[in-house]
């Protein structure tokens, strides 16, 4: 049982999506100016990851393979149809506010990343616990980013004022750069860099270096 | 029209301020040379692209497309996202072929990139964008080449710095990943600026 444990928990950290293997960062960064967007990002996202592996992994012994990418694609791009639709009908406002990114998660590379690299070759169990688990790493790495981006950037999270604004009698000056794109940039460089601090096996090698001459002149 | 050019080149450029195809950009900006293959082909690909998604969503699935046939209520709007992926990757598909066939020396070199561009995201999202703004099919042209150019040139200066950036004495949780973060969250401060210039 451990070993399929390992499925769910090892994206969490050791092998986050976002922060390790480049998978989904697009919509990291998009979606995560406030947390509710983000955690509307992160529950449609997991859902359609989990559902797609499932069924992928089901028919993975019934699909040519020359043709298995726009099988995938198809069958991710209609739970992706059925996930925005719900959107639109029950949370008609986050699903503005996420505007046109509900329906880039078929083009997410976390998705189709997943469904190619794990769910063509696995039974549908560890598929589903490999898909929930990524899923649920990337929806840590939005969560973090999109609480620090809305407490800094407009002192309040979902709703309730946590630092007093300026204009409303406090102490605290919000960040309009927190709330503009090159702050998720910045946020998530930062979190790798926590990250690796801690996991020093992450680290990248260099693929150049200065001889010790070059960099004493 | 030269509005919206600039526009789509720099202060909404798709790459820094949407934040689209941003893996991609990550992941192949590693050299130079193949940046700039890449740029190459998300121009001519996007620019081919958004038209023709254009006329498809005007011609098929809007609201009321089919009110010529009677059939005025049928709204197949919900239909674009399968649409728009399947004509990405058939025009990827046809204009592989057709590179192959009539201009091998293109070919080669976009080769390896192009089947890559159909799971790009800024293909798709630009496609998306031009259903959001409700572009007529002129502005859409523009707009296709123009985010297309917009995101060839990001990843191209993106590739100069971090070739350079290789030689660069960094922290070492930052080698990587890490400093390409940093390095296009600058440059995405510097292209959000041209909004202020105006130009």
């Amino acid at each position: 049982m451990n070993a399929t444990l390992r499925y769910l928990t090892e994206p969490l950290i050791a092998n986050n999506p976002v922060t390790l293997q480049i998978l989904g960062i697009c919509s990291a960064l998009a979606v995560t100016t406030t947390l509710q967007t983000a955690l509307v990002m992160s529950g449609a996202l997991t859902a359609v990851l989990v559902l797609s592996s499932a069924t992928i992994s089901l028919m993975r012994n019934h699909i040519p393979n020359a043709i298995r990418l726009i099988v995938q694609i198809v069958v991710i791009a209609t739970l992706v149809v059925v996930a925005d639709e719900l959107l639109q009908a029950f949370a008609f406002e986050v699903s503005r506010q996420l505007s046109i990114f509900v329906g880039l998660i078929v083009t997410n590379c976390l998705v189709l990343g997943r469904a190619e690299a794990f769910a063509t070759r696995n039974p549908i169990w560890p598929s589903v616990l490999d898909a929930l688990g990524n899923g649920l790493g990337y929806s840590l790495v939005l969560i973090i980013v999109g609480t620090i981006r809305e407490v800094l950037g407009t002192g309040s999270l979902l709703g309730y004022t946590l630092l007093l604004p300026r204009a409303e009698g406090g102490w605290f000056e919000p960040l309009s750069l927190m709330q503009l794109a090159p702050s998720g940039f910045f946020i998530i460089a930062l979190l790798i860099w926590a990250i690796r601090s801690v996991r020093v096996e992450q680290i990248e090698k260099p693929q150049h270096q200065l001889s010790r001459s070059e960099v004493e002149q | 029209m030269t509005d919206l050019l600039l526009a789509s080149l720099f202060h909404q450029n798709l790459a820094l301020t949407s934040f689209l195809g941003i893996c991609t950009f990550l992941a192949v900006s590693q050299r130079f040379e193949t940046a700039f293959g890449l740029g190459m082909a998300v121009i001519v690909v996007q620019t081919v692209t958004v038209p023709i998604n254009n006329l498809i969503f005007n011609g098929f699935l809007q609201d009321g497309a089919w009110g010529w046939l009677g059939l005025a209520d049928v709204d197949l709007s919900f239909l674009k996202l399968i649409a728009f992926i399947g004509t990405i990757a058939a025009v990827v598909q046809v204009l592989e072929m057709f590179l192959d066939r009539y201009v091998p020396p293109l070919y080669r070199a976009l080769g390896i990139f192009l089947p890559l561009i159909t799971v790009n995201c800024a293909i798709l999202g630009g496609s998306l964008f031009m259903v959001e703004r409700q572009y007529d099919f002129a502005e859409s042209v523009v707009f296709g080449f123009g985010s297309g150019a917009g995101w060839a040139l990001a990843i191209i200066a993106f590739a100069a710095i971090r070739e350079r950036l290789e030689y660069s004495d960094m922290p070492r949780g930052l080698q990587g990943l890490g400093s390409a973060f940093l390095v296009t969250g600058l440059m995405s401060l510097g292209f959000a600026a041209f909004a202020r210039v105006g130009l």
